[in-house]
């Protein structure tokens, strides 16, 4: 009655050095254990960036918005580039937690706890960016939908208003999921551990046994969750688009945007995965669980969204030659040859030209070569933001409404310091949760049976 | 149930765990039986004869009242003050579809969860007593509370060559 099922099959393929149930919780949960002197390292790097993060916000929170550089006419600078850069990020781990979970993806298993806390951590980065850039922080609470003293109402018609329903519901449901998913394997470290560590995997774990009933529910609401994800995570970004294509500003006003935009994100987001999962197959010695079959078909995710990337940016200058519109005309010769020329030079090589390269198998093949990449993309994809956001900002109709705009010191420090809080967090994960899914991984690997072990191995 | 003997079997074979619950279903143990797997397995979930789970119920009543709800919220917000912006009509539909969206999806995937929580029973702060740390590992656990049958489900189970077999009365 029990056989080998299909993705057992295929994952004896991606995971052959992968022989037992009981080596799955071994090697994953070893993880958890004291961490090294280069954990350390890093986390004080990262503290000190989040010094530097919160005094630079701190300085603007007593100075005032004036310590940044937005000024008029561009009055959306470094902070919403962040910001969207970030969202961006978020994006792949939903990618590869939710969609390649509903296409069945065999590959997917040994990568997606960590994009998924990659997305809950992104998120929770991006988060903090509109709080910074609306200046005085203390109305924040601004954004969420109340009628004020006046009984008047936000308007619900505002790409603003959506994009406050669209992050905030995004970032509720994806650590959620993330929160699901990781009961079993807490429950799996909760029975491993002593101490300390028990009581509070205990209570993470909820008194998770792995029953048949709590499975048959698990696995059910577990479709669902990842059904409601997939529309999820394709609004979010298109929203985050509308913020820019709902204005009538050059270079914004596009219907290209929003499906422009979540491919960037997906392009971003598993640039990051590889970005993140170089250093953690190497420190944690997963190289049993990250083959080289998973960067590859990685590295053909980043190969099909930067040629989607690529083919919007060919559509948006033929579109801006083609519709004869003066001031569109003119905003896309300036990006390539204007006073912003080296942003957006900085963008076509990252995104469009360096993943070329992924076309050749010895570049998907080489982990260095793709940590080299990786490294490009996050690059190019900040910049493509910028370029968005400040050269149409900086260019609208109006030549006395022209100027120029630079991140101050202020904005760098906060920039900086964001990718110390996320990596904050994402050294923290490494050593509290199971960063490679056990349970999800165990469904790739063939169980024991008698019947094979007795007449002798088939197949 | 007052005699009430807790036999708690582990096993090293999938195929073995899948048989015993087989057999045992078959004399009349349906209902008492619990089987501890670390993963997902869909052919334990054959063999005790699951039908659909009732989640999805949850998840579409959580999904409609978010839909309802980001339909209704914008609208009556724009009805409360009614104030022309861009143009656009007091009840402007097509630009309430993505708060909708957004909350169709909220309002669903939290439902969802709660649906779990209570089919499932977690959280459940007092998790049975006889349960082996193996079970989250590599072995597979098959529990029956065999109130007053013990032998009968005892030599149904020794027949499947489990690597432990414990008994216990659970309060």
């Amino acid at each position: 009655m029990a056989t080998i099922t299909e993705s057992q099959r295929r994952g004896a393929l991606t995971h052959p050095d992968i022989e037992r149930h009981e080596e799955v919780n071994r090697d994953i949960l070893n993880m958890l254990s004291r961490p090294g002197k280069g954990w350390w390292a890093l986390l004080g790097l990262c503290v000190l960036g989040i010094g530097v993060f919160f005094t630079s916000w701190g300085w603007q929170i007593y100075r005032g918005i004036g310590v940044s550089g937005l000024t008029s006419p561009v009055g959306w600078g470094a902070y919403i580039t962040t910001f969207v850069f970030w969202v961006g990020i978020a994006h792949s781990g939903t990618l590869i937690s939710a969609i390649l979970f509903l296409f069945r993806a065999p590959w997917r298993q040994s990568v997606y706890r960590a994009a998924e806390a990659m997305t809950v951590f992104g998120v929770m980065t991006a988060g903090l960016f509109p709080l910074i850039h609306v200046g005085r922080v203390w109305h924040a609470y601004w954004l969420i939908p109340y009628p004020n003293q006046r009984f008047l109402w936000p308007n619900f018609r505002s790409p603003l208003v959506w994009d406050v329903f669209a992050v905030t519901t995004y970032f509720t449901v994806s650590a959620v999921f993330f929160y699901l998913g990781t009961i079993p394997d807490v429950a799996a470290a909760r029975d491993a551990s002593t101490g300390l560590r028990k009581k509070l995997y205990s209570v993470v774990a909820m008194g998770w046994r792995g029953t048949d009933r709590e499975w048959h529910h698990f696995g059910k609401a577990y479709i669902f969750l990842a059904g409601l994800a997939t529309p999820l995570v394709l609004s979010v970004h298109s929203v985050v688009s509308w913020d820019f294509a709902m204005g009538i500003v050059p270079g914004w006003h596009a219907t290209i945007f929003a499906p422009y935009f979540v491919a960037g994100a997906i392009f971003s987001g598993v640039a990051m995965v590889i970005t993140l999962a170089v250093p953690l197959r190497k420190v944690f010695k997963l190289e049993a669980y990250l083959t080289i079959k998973h960067f590859d078909a990685l590295s053909k995710l980043i190969l099909l969204t930067s040629l989607i990337v690529l083919y919007a940016y060919l559509t948006e200058f033929f579109m801006a030659w083609y519709s004869g519109e003066p001031p569109e005309k003119q905003m896309f010769w300036n990006r390539l040859f204007g006073d912003y020329w080296w942003a957006t030079w900085t963008m076509l090589v990252c995104n469009g030209f360096v993943p070329i390269m992924l076309w050749f198998k010895r570049v998907r093949h080489s982990i260095p070569a793709l940590f080299v990449v990786s490294i490009f993309i996050n690059i190019g994809m900040w910049f493509e933001r910028y370029v968005i956001i400040v050269t149409s900002l900086s260019h609208e109709y109006e030549p006395f409404a022209w100027g120029m705009y630079r991140p101050s010191i202020v904005e760098m420090g906060i920039l900086v310091g964001s990718f110390a809080w996320f990596g904050f967090w994402f050294l923290i994960f490494t050593r509290m949760l199971p960063p490679v899914a056990i349970a999800e991984l165990k469904e790739v690997v063939a169980p024991r049976m008698r019947k094979n072990e007795t007449k002798s191995v088939e197949a | 149930m007052s005699d009430s003997t807790n036999l708690l079997a582990s096993f090293d074979y999938l195929d073995d765990v899948v048989d015993a619950i087989g057999e045992l279903r078959k004399a009349g143990f349906s209902n008492d039986l619990t089987a501890y797997v670390s993963y997902p397995d869909h052919h334990i979930e054959h063999a005790m004869g699951y039908d659909q789970s009732p989640v999805r119920v949850f998840t579409l009543v959580g999904g409609l009242t978010g839909t309802a709800t980001g339909f209704a919220f914008p609208s009556f917000a724009s009805m409360d003050w009614p104030l022309i912006t861009g143009g656009k009509p007091i009840l402007s539909i097509p630009a309430y579809v993505i708060p909708a969206f957004e909350l169709t999806v909220l309002f669903g995937a939290l439902s969802t969860v709660i649906g779990l929580f209570v089919l499932s029973r977690l959280p459940n702060p007092k998790p049975s007593v006889i349960y082996d740390p193996e079970f989250s590992s590599g072995r597979y656990g098959l529990l029956v509370r065999a109130s007053g049958r013990a032998d009968e489900a005892r030599s149904i189970l020794q027949k499947y060559q489990p690597a432990e077999l414990r008994e216990g009365s659970d309060a």
